[in-house]
């Protein structure tokens, strides 16, 4: 049970972003992926859930191949949550509605089982209170922690973070990362691409330092950010602590 | 039906009497756009600073232009100018009709471009020193002049389509030109077409120009 | 001023334009219905591979939007004729502001097709959910409601459209009844005059209860 990356090249036209990355998560583990902006994290985010074709390599989800023909993507996608920077809420539906929608209408539940799960995963995430709003009437760091609920609610085996807390105020990043750490403590799988060096280095087994869309180093946190080798890494950990 | 598309008893004086009736819907719009234009001016700022108590009032009979045919309208007019003893050609009513018809759209427009503009960059004028009326005149017009122009020439193009109403009122133009002649030579889809192809040809190109002016104005956004 | 105004007529024949007000009713919710399924199938065919079905797109929504309502209509009823079509005028009033009403929706589907974010497309997916799933439950619902007071206004346009019809002799809508009533009487200025009263008001039905729809439909 694992996610298994194999040397995955990624363009977007004649840009390539993600230039032969290789990497293996394995059930359980919790590892963060940091970089400069436009390093390829995101976009690699992206062709784990087939979101993005990829250009050559391979991504295995417990031995299934994303970017192959045949493979079920919407059935694949149910495995794997992913949160975007943007929490993408769906203006339309109340909160409730927002978490309930895919178990009904993806895995086919009935109204009173969604209802039980959504509520079971906002409470999970601190939002019980909250559950008859409309997210406009949300702060962005509760519309955040809905959207991992909503991805929660489709009971994933791995949790993908997109830099969920880069669009939000200061004071609202906490109780996301809480959100997370909680997540973590439970063993839930996740990939987490951040910006929070901190946070990396608290919740992580593993550290992956991306840049100019090949990972440089990779390793324990101790290891990555607090003795890392590489000059690239050393210079972009001074840029941000 | 070819051969009787070819074949045809449209003669070139029959153009020329389309293409007079043109210059009647052309005449009629260029008025009308005049004085709608000037009235709704005048009503979209004064709905856009007054206190509701006029802005009310004021938009409710506006609105009655617009929810009402302007085949009614006209009807309307022309017979209450009967009852109360104007002598006003039919081309004159046309005009008024037209003018008050394209004030009540030209209102709103105004007025959303006047209210578009933010009272935080207004404020950040005055606290550069100018004067009310500066304040005016170089910030607010310019800006809600962009916001404006692009429905203002739909408007525009809009009331000269609508001038084709008037024939009912007793004024040949454009469309009335074209039924006289389907009515002698009997060929309706070819001298409708050409009737077409005219209208098109008045107002395509404005309507390309102003879908130009919008895109490029929000580029520069 | 020597005219002596005659109401009383004009409220006795309060019935007969109310049944008119009816049938316009009836002819601009019937060119709405069909203008959207037409609008529709614009909106997809301006964005389909086939030229030929791009430019037929395109040629409708600018004849439509670039021509004068009453022109349409009269090509509906006397420009189809010569081509052996022939419409009554009902059918040739209904056409004609259906034809009008798709060229305008077109445009209106396109813009709030443009206005729903793809992040939102994307976030749907990424939930396992399939294209037409995520268009149908998260897309257009969205979509629906940025059209929805263009397509009031469309609707109201509609009404003031159905007027049209006496033109190519249509005697049962408002205006058809009305007109009949004044060649009877030539009591002009109060028909109409009540005929104006009564559009205005079902232009008000529209939107007054657009604005009730609108208000119990988005919460959000």
């Amino acid at each position: 049970m694992s996610i298994d990356i194999q040397d995955v090249h990624k363009s977007f036209g004649s840009l390539e972003v993600v230039k032969g990355v290789t990497m293996t998560v394995e059930k359980g583990e919790v590892v963060s992926v940091i970089g400069g902006s436009g390093s390829g994290k995101s976009t690699l985010l992206m062709c784990i859930n087939g979101l993005e074709p990829i250009n050559s390599g391979r991504i295995l989800v417990d031995g299934t191949d994303v970017h192959a023909r045949g493979t079920d993507l919407n059935r694949l996608r149910q495995k794997i949550g992913i949160v975007f920077q943007q929490w993408n809420a769906f203006p339309h539906l109340t909160v409730l509605e927002n978490v309930m929608l895919a178990p009904r209408k993806v895995l086919g539940k009935s109204k009173a089982e969604a209802e039980a799960i959504a509520v079971e995963k906002l409470s999970h995430v601190g939002l019980a209170e909250k559950l008859k709003v409309y997210p406009s009437k949300l702060s962005g760091g509760q519309q955040q922690r809905m959207a991992i609920a909503r991805a929660l609610a489709m009971s994933p085996d791995y949790m993908l973070f997109d830099e969920v807390t880069s669009a939000l105020d200061p004071q609202l990043v906490g109780e996301v990362l809480d959100t997370m750490r909680l997540l973590s403590s439970e063993g839930m799988t996740m990939i987490v691409v951040t910006h929070e060096i901190a946070f990396a280095r608290e919740v992580s087994n593993r550290v992956a330092f991306f840049h100019k869309g090949r990972i440089h180093e990779i390793g324990p946190p101790s290891q990555v950010i607090g003795n890392p080798q590489q000059p690239e890494t050393i210079d972009f950990l001074k840029s941000v602590l | 039906m070819f051969s009787s598309l070819l074949d045809t008893s449209f003669s070139l004086n029959d153009l020329w009497f389309m293409l007079k009736g043109a210059g009647v819907t052309l005449a009629l719009t260029f008025w009308a756009v005049i004085g709608g234009t000037l009235l709704g001016v005048v009503f979209g700022v004064v709905r856009a600073v007054s206190p509701w108590w006029i802005n009310a009032p004021l938009g409710a009979v506006l609105d009655v232009f617009r929810s009402v045919p302007l085949l009614i309208q006209l009807v309307v007019a022309n017979s209450f100018k009967t009852i109360v003893g104007i002598n006003w050609p039919p081309f004159t009513v046309g005009c008024v009709v037209l003018a008050l018809y394209m004030s009540a759209y030209c209102t709103e427009i105004v007025r959303s471009g006047f209210l578009a503009v933010p009272t935080t960059t207004r404020r950040a004028a005055r606290s550069l020193g100018m004067s009310y009326w500066q304040d005016l005149s170089f910030i607010v017009f310019p800006i809600a002049l962009r916001v404006a122009l692009p429905s203002w020439i739909g408007l525009t193009l809009g009331v000269m389509k609508d001038t084709a109403m008037v024939w009912w009122i007793g004024i040949v133009e454009l469309l009335r030109s074209s039924q006289v002649i389907v009515t002698r030579i009997q060929e309706p889809l070819f001298v409708l077409s050409i009737a077409g192809l005219i209208y098109f040809l008045m107002s395509f190109p404005i309507a390309r120009l102003g879908a130009r002016l919008e895109k490029r104005w929000r580029e520069n956004e | 001023m020597h005219y002596t105004f005659h109401w009383l007529p004009a409220f006795r024949a309060l019935p007969d334009m109310l049944w008119g007000a009816l049938v316009t009713l009836e002819i601009a919710l019937l060119s709405m219905l069909l203008g959207v399924f037409f609008a529709v199938v614009l909106a997809v065919a301006s964005n389909s591979p086939y030229r030929a079905l791009r430019g037929a797109a395109a040629s409708w929504v600018e004849l439509a939007r670039n021509t004068p309502a009453l022109f349409q209509i009269y090509m509906a009823y006397f420009g189809l004729g010569s081509l052996g079509i022939h419409l009554d005028s009902f059918v040739a009033l209904l056409a004609g502001i259906t034809f009008n009403n798709a060229g305008y929706l077109a445009e209106t589907f396109r813009g709030g097709l443009r206005a729903v974010p793809a992040t939102q497309m994307r976030a749907a997916r990424s939930l396992g959910m399939g294209q037409v799933q995520a268009f149908r439950l998260v897309v257009m619902p969205q979509m629906f409601r940025i059209v929805f007071y263009p397509l009031t206004n469309q609707m109201v346009w509609a009404i003031l459209m159905t007027s049209l019809g006496v033109v190519v002799g249509l005697n049962s809508d408002l205006t058809g009844v009305t007109q009949e009533l004044n060649v009877r009487s030539f009591r002009t200025f109060e028909y109409f005059a009540l005929a104006a009263v009564i559009y205005y008001l079902l232009a008000k039905l529209v939107t007054v209860s657009a604005r009730l729809m609108a208000w119990r439909l988005f919460r959000y």
